[in-house]
């Protein structure tokens, strides 16, 4: 997992590397300073040499600024490397998306998706920034106050080397007794804010069906289990303190007592008792944050798990060493093709499916809900691979076209379909980035959405605010093909697409397609049967099979689902267009 | 050790410290939670104040040592050193119950804030079950959350932290200042001095990085907004080859957020260090001025004085340095505490209603009366001013009689609305968004109260009725469904919270839902996680009309609750309902004009009046908009 991480790192490398030196030379200072304290007290006050004092003041404040200095280029640099880092892995995730196929999509789910792009990653940089710092300055601050403190006095430092065990297993016990409890906590926390989450959407319902106390059991069971387990985690951590203390005040007197003993048998100085004292100080206060970083790189691992996933996930689907650049015609052959998302033959949502399709032919599809028809369609653009079977467009099998060229010549307008924020323009020149203005208009006209556009105050101009929120279900709908009509592609596919449009614009959208695209192929899903009743052919699918291809006229005289659908739809009326 | 994360996090996640109303009122309130736990706080206070005077001791006592043991010692003949041992045991005590003191405040604080913290989040989820679905309405659902999670969390923080950790910082101050001035005036007014430099040159860098802060939290929401955006609509983009794009414009803002992340977080990394060799040079510079002291005499100034203020002036700087730290997040967690409380100062639902729902049964003489067990007869128990008591059957009338109402009193939405269902009639609204079909069925179940005109349930005004017993009287299903995490068979039985497996079953088989439960994974035990998840929308409207029904209202409102069900399986779903609901009054609205075709009353809404009414067959007669709407000349939007 690191190994994947770190090749993120790329051109911030030089930052990531000094930001540790520099974090080194002024750990190295800091630890001079108590040696060259001593040296001036020994040396100066004990002995009233003012030009002692000055001299070694200077070099002394000399020291403290070069420590302040390289403190604060190893924090300038550990800000770029990780502000640096998280761009890069940032950047790495949102290519590798790009990259996946539909089934890698729906692996992890899109909102899963976007939290790993943004809480994930924000941790990592976190946790980076620390590591590249305080990581390498407590350790080396514990080895550097060692060595000092040993050539100072060897004998006095083994006091608290011998404490270093006793807190390294304090602290460790510590951890190791509340992290457990601690991620509990974290997983409760989810369940309770899920809770809270679901009320509010729908407190409607809550309230409708007078749930209210029954929703605050839920809620109470659920705090009362964060309570427990966060008061005794928390009980275990409240040792980490006195146990600190315990060990910093015994190093103290136990050097108390040694020293006093040096000094009066002359073998130690006033000035290096006072440098020992810092020492300890500095010792045991770098094996706290040793420990606290351990907690804090463990509580991240999972972030970093959850991005390497994403970054590992093998793709989908891939282009073949030779791919077919032209897409022919727009006819399409389904040869004994079975699907399934989770590429096991037990659980197929499409069987056996075999159809040809003539280049520029109109075919309704009709089905119930869960019958597969969007399934069906999705593998013609390749958004999915077959599991069973091929399926060939212009003659070629979908897996030897080059998928971009493949896509662009199928233009597909999806059921749950989107609009992103900015100008209609903008939105419509997905379809063709070069497409003039005039151009735009003629597809407009063609999905009859001109007419509302050049009703909106700014035309084409009109800002669409994120997720399409700002037009009605029906005139979105319209955007949408007008959008995959720009492609000119050879298949169109209309899924379930025109479902919040009125029946007598439907029939225009229709009579469009039918006088100005005749050479495209064009594929309808549809929930009413007047969207389909004109198609050269329809296929009612049900179970994941074709029940039946043929024309309206046939399919009502011989077909028992097809039947049920019309009737549903057109009791009492014959006048429905 | 939670709280390490949560801090760092937090830095990314700064914010510049809001402004606070009433901070006084907050803590005062604040304060009241603490007073369960008088005594114990009392002990905490108390064992801060020990914790803290050990702590000062501990860099005196280097004084004593050196001054007055030490010195002498060298001095002596024949050292004895029973004195400083007997001084070293007194100090060790000492320490011990400082230790012993701290670690008795830290796990107090623990039970306190952990207690308090409790009771804050359970007293806000009560009172939020029950403030008015117009509070829902004006407050987005990201801020109350973060009520929850961020607000109540940094006011845990700041009570188990914060407080105990600037309680300490001032005593530590106090003492240590205390002491130094025991010591010497001179060098103390040197470290005061010195002290005040350094807060102002932090004061200047903390700002800086503030301004930063608010730059990258601005730069990162615009890179996870676009990210939201464009991996929700990912599908589009791969169905439009449009990844290249996608990526250049992401590369644009995401080279902006490392900008300003880099700037904010220099700032923030480089505090640190610069307040520590701060620190480091004064410590230098008390060593010269001491020494300086010492040598000309001055000030009589030992090597046990200097060596005693270089520990001191460090335990002077540290607590002026946690304290600024901490000061932020109080007042972060004050502003929180404002936020929640606010939340529990809205008003409740307001609801005088004095009629309640009984179970009933007819005595010997044929009248209604109250029952203990549970039969299957409802009545409305309504108590009256001079003492008597009348029972009313629930029927399952309702009548509006020329109700207007506004979400805003300035704005009317439904103007002169009349109707009269009576028990077992279907009632269809049909309508464009926004025409006020919805708005009607919630004024019926009082999520709303009307500006004018009256309700009338079985004879009976609702406001005279009990909400909670209205509410229960009237079957839901609506237009987003809504369901919660746990087993299909729980989601069927919130309609119901004692029906039995039977019972659940029964009622998706009515929904036609039956089937493809039984096709999932673990048929009615699957786990739907949250708002459907792995359902399709049309198999969710399923199980929430499943949950309608098993609930057995007289009243039933549906509200689109078939627009995702295919027109088949739709046909079937009503089957079912209709045999259901015989004999009850159902409300129905619908985009899809066949769902609506069967009813006995067809109402036709346009901007909040009813314009057509009647029969399909008598509207379609009248060849008016409802005609128009069927044949396709209209678009409903």
């Amino acid at each position: 997992m690191i190994k994947r991480l770190a090749k993120s790192i790329r051109e911030y490398k030089r930052q990531t590397i000094l930001s540790p030196l520099f974090v080194t030379l002024e750990v190295v200072m800091e630890v001079l300073l108590p040696y060259l304290m001593a040296t001036l007290i020994d040396n100066g006050v004990n002995k009233g040499d003012m030009g002692y004092i000055i001299k070694t003041g200077l070099i002394l404040a000399g020291v403290a600024f070069a420590a302040l200095l390289f403190g604060a280029l190893s924090g300038k640099y550990a800000a770029e490397a990780s502000a640096g880092f998280a761009k890069n892995l940032r950047h790495d995730m949102f290519y590798k998306i790009q990259e996946y196929s539909f089934a890698n999509i729906d692996k992890f789910s899109t909102a899963s998706l976007v939290t790993r792009l943004t809480t994930d990653i924000t941790n990592i940089q976190n946790s980076f920034q620390m590591i590249i710092r305080v990581a390498v300055r407590a350790p080396f601050m514990m080895i550097f106050a060692m060595v000092m403190s040993f050539s100072v006095n060897a004998e006095i430092s083994l006091v608290f080397v011998a404490f270093i065990p006793v807190i390294a297993l304090g602290l460790g016990l510590v951890i190791r007794f509340a992290h457990p409890v601690f991620k509990r906590v974290f997983k409760t926390y989810d369940k309770l804010n899920n809770v809270v989450q679901e009320n509010l959407h729908g407190v409607r319902v809550v309230k409708s069906f007078v749930r209210e106390d029954h929703e605050i059991e839920k809620f109470q069971a659920i705090s009362d289990k964060i309570y427990k387990d966060f008061t005794k985690a928390e009980k275990i951590v409240a040792f980490n303190m006195p146990l600190m203390q315990i060990c910093i005040y015994s190093c103290i007197l136990l050097i108390s007592w040694f020293s006093a003993k040096q000094i009066v048998f002359g073998s130690m100085t006033t000035g290096q008792l006072i440098s020992m004292m810092t020492y300890v100080m500095q010792i045991l206060m770098s094996l706290m944050f040793i420990s606290m970083i351990m907690v804090m790189v463990t509580l991240s691992r999972a972030s970093g798990e959850r991005i390497t996933e994403v970054l590992e996930e093998e793709l989908d689907l891939k282009n073949k060493e030779e791919t077919v650049k032209e897409v022919k015609d727009g006819s399409i052959c389904f040869d004994g093709v079975s699907f399934s998302y989770t590429k096991s033959m037990e659980k197929l949502c499409l069987k056996d499916i075999s159809i040809d399709i003539k280049s520029g032919e109109t075919i309704g599809i009709i089905g119930g809900t869960g019958s597969s028809k969007s399934s069906f369609v999705q593998l013609i653009p390749r958004l999915y691979d077959v599991t069973k079977g091929k399926i060939l467009v212009g003659g070629k099998d979908v897996r030897d076209y080059d998928i971009e060229i493949l896509r662009d010549s199928v233009a597909m307008v999806l059921q749950k379909n989107v609009l992103f924020s900015g100008t209609i323009k903008e939105n419509l020149r997905w379809g063709n980035a070069e497409a003039s203005d005039e151009e735009i208009e003629r597809v407009c006209r063609l999905a009859q959405a001109d007419d509302f556009i050049k009703n909106f105050p700014e035309k084409y101009d009109y800002y669409i605010e994120q997720g399409g929120t700002n037009v009605s279900g029906g005139q979105r709908q319209r955007l949408c093909i007008a959008r995959a009509l720009l492609k000119k592609p050879k298949i169109l596919i209309l899924d379930d697409s025109t479902s919040a449009v009125d029946t007598k614009t439907d029939k225009l959208i229709r009579k469009a397609f039918l006088e100005e695209i005749p050479d495209t192929t064009k594929i309808i899903i549809a929930q009413r049967i007047s969207s389909v009743q004109d198609a050269d052919r329809i296929i009612v699918m049900d179970k994941g099979m074709i029940n039946a291809v043929g024309s309206h006229e046939e399919l009502l005289k011989t077909n028992k689902i097809y039947q049920e659908v019309y009737y549903s739809q057109q009791k009492g009326s014959e006048d429905n267009g | 050790m939670a709280d390490i994360r949560k801090n760092d996090s937090k830095q990314i996640g700064f914010k510049p410290p809001p402004r606070i109303q009433n901070p006084s009122a907050v803590i005062k309130r604040l304060l009241s939670y603490f007073s369960a736990y008088k005594v114990r706080f009392f002990i905490v206070v108390v064992c801060i104040v020990i914790s803290a005077a050990a702590g000062a001791l501990s860099s005196m006592f280097i004084q004593i040592l050196i001054d007055s043991y030490i010195t002498p010692l060298c001095a002596a003949e024949n050292p004895d050193f029973s004195g400083l041992l007997k001084i070293i045991l007194v100090m060790g005590g000492a320490f011990l119950i400082g230790a012993l003191a701290g670690l008795a405040y830290n796990r107090i604080m623990v039970t306190i804030s952990q207690g308090i913290q409790k009771k804050i989040r359970d007293e806000l989820f009560a009172h939020m079950q029950t403030l008015p679905i117009k509070y829902f309405d004006t407050h987005s659902h990201g801020d109350i959350m973060s009520c929850y999670t961020n607000d109540i969390d940094t006011m845990r923080q700041m009570m188990s932290m914060s407080l105990p950790q600037m309680f300490s910082s001032v005593i530590t101050i106090i003492t240590v200042f205390a002491a130094m001035l025991w010591l010497n005036i001179y060098l103390t007014a040197f470290v005061v001095i010195f002290v005040f430099l350094m807060l102002n040159i932090t004061k200047k860098i903390a700002s800086g990085s503030a301004v930063n802060f608010i730059a990258q939290q601005k730069q990162l929401g615009e890179v996870n907004g676009y990210i939201e955006e464009m991996i929700n609509g990912q599908k589009v983009v791969k169905v439009f080859c449009h990844e290249e794009a996608a990526k250049k414009d992401f590369d644009e803002k995401n080279e902006e957020l490392c900008k300003s992340a880099t700037a904010a977080n220099t700032f923030a990394n480089i505090l640190m260090p610069i307040m520590n060799n701060l620190g480091n040079l004064q410590y230098v510079l008390i060593a010269i001025v001491g020494g300086a002291l010492s040598i000309s005499g001055i000030t009589p100034i030992t090597a046990g004085i200097i060596a005693s203020f270089l520990q001191l002036s460090k335990n002077f700087t540290r607590p002026f340095s946690e304290i600024s730290q901490q000061i932020n997040a109080v007042i972060m967690a004050l502003a929180g505490a404002e936020r929640i409380f606010a939340l529990m100062d809205e008003e409740s639902e307001y609801d005088n209603g004095y009629v309640t729902l009984v179970n009933a049964k007819y005595d010997k003489d044929d009248k209604l009366v109250e029952s203990k067990e549970r039969t299957e007869m409802w009545a409305w128990k309504h108590p009256h001013g001079d003492g008597t008591i009348t029972y009313t059957k629930l029927n399952g009338d309702i009548v509006m009689k020329e109700v207007d109402f506004g979400y805003n009193e300035d704005k009317i939405v439904l103007h002169d609305i009349s109707l009269d269902a009576k028990a077992g009639q279907k009632v269809a609204f049909v309508g464009s968004t926004g025409a006020g079909k919805t708005t009607i069925t919630n004024l019926i179940n009082r999520f709303y109260d009307i500006a004018d005109g009256k309700i009338r349930y079985d004879g009976i005004n609702i406001n005279k009725i009990k909400k909670s017993d209205l509410r229960r009287s009237l079957g839901m299903v609506l237009q987003d469904v809504h369901l919660f995490t746990g087993t299909v068979m729980e989601n069927i039985r919130y309609g119901k919270l004692d029906a039995t497996d039977d019972e659940c079953i029964a009622a998706a088989k009515l929904a036609n839902a039956h089937d493809f439960i039984t096709m999932l994974p673990q048929g009615y035990d699957t786990v739907i996680s949250g708002d459907g998840g792995q359902l399709s929308q049309g198999q969710c409207q399923l199980i929430s009309i499943a949950r309608a029904a098993v609930a057995d209202p007289p009243v039933m409102i549906l509200d689109e609750a078939t627009s995702s069900i295919d027109t088949r399986t739709e046909t079937l779903v009503q089957k079912g309902m209709d045999g259901l609901m015989f004999g009850r009054t159902v409300f129905i609205i619908a985009h899809r004009l066949s769902t609506v075709q069967n009813s006995d009353v067809i109402m036709v809404l346009e901007l909040g009046k009813i314009i057509e009414r009647g029969t399909h067959d008598q509207l379609i007669a009248q060849k008016g908009k409802y005609y128009q709407l069927y044949t396709g000349a209209f678009e409903l939007s």
